[in-house]
């Protein structure tokens, strides 16, 4: 049966390269599974220049440079064990927003919106892309900072884009409460934080999950307290971690602090809104209203650091707690380390 | 086996009695209700009580039953006040398991009919809930409340008596044919109510599907809590879509008040249950119940899809299901009378 309104069927299925339909559009080869790193994000390949194309990736031949089809869906249920339990995928769903509330059409068309961002303002530049894993569940784990932070996107983007994999990013719940923005947050691959999410993604079905151990005390801090990371949190990423049985990847981003500085906090109205905190921005400063979704064009560096194996027996009840905080800290650290070697060699804010 | 069915005036209850009928190990069918069965039963023995089952244990002593079913948990708020849900859920499921497990008693299963109604719908909640996990905010309606509290009775009773077997089902929002619950009267109105900016993935259980597992529960030893509900999910505009309904968004502040309206005139009736499932949706995974054995008949998708074609074969030909009532008289006659011959 058709549903009325023209949902394509299984349009997520991984299909096999289309022949391009319109000549001049020139769709440049699609990119190995997993290609060597472009050091540094050279100007106008021929995909960025489909990218800057006005391609919404609404039509049904706009898996140009962004609307790939990220997802295998074939490994999502070959992990568990009682396969042969599980009917096939097609009776499950008929559209293509999955068991997380993740579409991969509304994901495309974000990444198809959000890459001149990606490419001309923040000009995102990543290092040691091959230590992310080209298969099997891993957890990244990066800095976090800017009053609405624009580190998330980046990484989420920046590794869809490079490598082809799918990118679920844990978030605070509230993000779910909210009409309209949390539909499109979790269509756009968002996912409440929740232990269990995070175990069913990383182990059931090896996806690439990205957290930021750091939260609100993050994002919330003052601009006077740039690169200085807070507290990880009670540890919580590493036993997800160890639990599913995955590597952590942590990831050093610099950029993000300069890309909405907070100048100033109020307790007062954080209170009376019942938010986290309640920042004033440079950007409101400077732009007024516009400010508060205008970012400022810090250059973006990303550097992804060596995958942590955690050597614990997975699926455990409980983990203990020294070798968790040992492990949070050790991964702190690096990340820590890394933003000062990054902040060292950095010439100016807005061009690296 | 000798089966006890409570709430035989329920779609559950009959069903479940019809087919229990059917099969040549079942020796007897008693019924319990406060309401007249609404199908025709053959065999089954209608006993009318009041709805806190007080005289359950002289049923259970007289005629020896081994299985109780126990169907008559209320899960749809808009049937029952506040007072009469506690009556039937938390009173009549204490009364239940008091007859069953009083010294002497022959009962030796129990199977529960309850719903994932206990998981309640909450922005903190994970994005599937398993068996053992717990709700992430404390119950605040009465239905919710009154099922979480028989539950507790439930888990007291498992303990106290190993020798039961205990098998609790709970159940995800069920659509079908025959059966009218929330959702199946939302998804008959013109127009089909969502709450504003909002989009839940939400699991259905076909009506087959809920015979099904009861019947399988009462068939099988399988102890313990299990999730029921048909594989995948699916987000409510689909639903909508696969009915081939618009949708007419209900502000997402204030909602309660919002559908006060509709409710005091008589056009639909949404509990505050169903406007939070209609915002966080719920998922609950069903793999326990697989494990255990349980085949599905239908994925969430086919229970929409064979709700959709049942509704457009009633557009066409009307409610088709022959009314049936039940006559006391007329039924004695055909279970004890001499003159009727039954079959060996």
């Amino acid at each position: 049966m058709r549903l009325s309104r023209g949902v394509p069927e299984r349009s997520d299925r991984p299909v096999p390269d289309p022949v391009p339909d319109r000549p001049g559009a020139g769709r440049p080869e699609p990119r190995a599974p997993w290609a060597p790193p472009p050091g540094v994000t050279a100007p106008a390949s021929p995909e960025q220049e489909a990218a800057a194309e006005p391609d919404l990736g609404l039509s049904p031949d706009s898996a140009t440079a962004t609307g790939r089809s990220l997802v295998p869906l074939a490994t999502s249920t070959e992990s568990r064990e009682e396969l042969d339990l599980e009917p096939p995928d097609a009776e499950l769903r008929r559209s293509d927003v999955d068991a997380w509330g993740r579409s991969e059409r509304a994901r495309a068309l974000a990444r198809s919106l959000y890459d001149p961002l990606y490419r001309y303002w923040f000009r995102a530049e990543w290092e040691g892309l091959e230590n992310i894993p080209t298969d099997g569940g891993a957890l990244l784990v990066s800095n976090h900072a800017g009053a609405i932070p624009s580190d998330a996107p980046v990484i989420m983007h920046g590794i869809e884009v490079e490598l082809q994999r799918a990118v679920y990013g844990l978030a605070e719940n509230l993000f779910r409460a909210l009409p309209v923005i949390g539909t499109l947050w979790s269509r756009a691959g968002g996912v409440p934080a929740h232990p269990d999410n995070a175990y069913r993604l990383l182990h059931d079905e090896r996806r690439l999950v990205l957290l930021f151990p750091e939260g609100a005390k993050g994002t919330g801090k003052h601009y006077r307290d740039r690169y200085q990371l807070r507290r990880f949190g009670r540890g919580g990423f590493v036993e997800i971690a160890m639990r599913a049985g995955v590597p952590i990847v942590p990831i050093a981003v610099v950029g993000a602090e300069e890309s909405m500085p907070i100048v100033f906090k109020s307790k007062r109205l954080a209170k009376l809104f019942g938010i986290p905190y309640f920042p004033v921005t440079a950007n409101t400063l400077l732009f007024g209203p516009a400010g508060l979704v205008t970012y400022l064009p810090a250059k973006f560096k990303l550097r992804v650091l060596p995958p942590v194996h955690l050597d614990a027996e997975p699926d455990q009840e409980r983990y203990s707690r020294s070798r968790v905080m040992e492990e949070s800290e050790k991964i702190r650290d690096q990340i820590q380390v890394a933003l000062y070697d990054m902040l060292r060699a950095r010439r100016s804010v807005w061009f690296g | 086996m000798r089966v006890l069915v409570t709430g035989l005036g329920t779609f559950w209850g009959s069903r479940l009695a019809q087919q229990l009928e059917q099969r040549d190990d079942v020796e007897i069918v008693v019924g319990l209700d406060t309401t007249e069965p609404r199908l025709p039963l053959e065999r089954t023995e209608f006993v009318k009580a009041d709805s806190s089952y007080s005289i359950l244990a002289r049923i259970v002593r007289a005629t020896e039953v081994d299985t109780v079913l126990h169907t008559h948990l209320l899960v749809d708020s808009t049937q029952a006040s506040g007072r009469a849900l506690h009556e039937i859920n938390v009173i009549g499921t204490m009364n239940l398991l008091a007859a069953a497990g009083t010294a002497g008693s022959t009962v030796r299963k129990v199977v529960v009919k309850s719903s994932a109604l206990v998981y309640g719908a909450n922005f903190q909640d994970p994005c599937v809930f398993s068996e053992d996990m717990d709700r992430t905010r404390a119950a605040r309606t009465p239905v919710e409340r009154s099922l979480l509290e028989s539950a507790r009775f439930f888990r007291d009773f498992a303990q106290d008596n190993p020798h039961i077997t205990v098998t609790k089902l709970r159940f995800s929002n069920v659509l079908g044919d025959d059966i009218d619950t929330v959702f199946s009267r939302a998804l008959h109105m013109p127009v089909i109510p969502e709450v504003l900016g909002f989009d839940p993935r939400l699991q259905f259980t076909h009506e087959d599907d809920v015979t099904g597992a009861l019947l399988y529960a009462t068939t099988h030893d399988v102890p313990g809590i299990y999730n029921v509900a048909g594989d995948g999910q699916i987000p409510w505009s689909e639903v909508c879509a696969v009915v081939g309904k618009r949708r007419i968004p209900l502000p997402p502040l204030l909602t309660n008040w919002a559908v006060e309206p509709l409710r005091i005139a008589r056009v639909l009736d949404l509990p505050p249950e169903m406007l939070a499932l209609l915002r966080y949706g719920r998922v609950v995974d069903n793999h326990r119940f697989k494990r255990a054995g349980y085949r599905y008949r239908y994925s969430t998708i086919g229970t929409v899809d064979a709700f959709a074609r049942g509704m457009r074969l009633e557009r066409s030909v009307g409610d088709s299901h022959p009314s049936y009532r039940y006559e006391r008289d007329v039924e004695s006659f055909f279970r004890h009378s001499p003159a009727v011959i039954h079959e060996p």
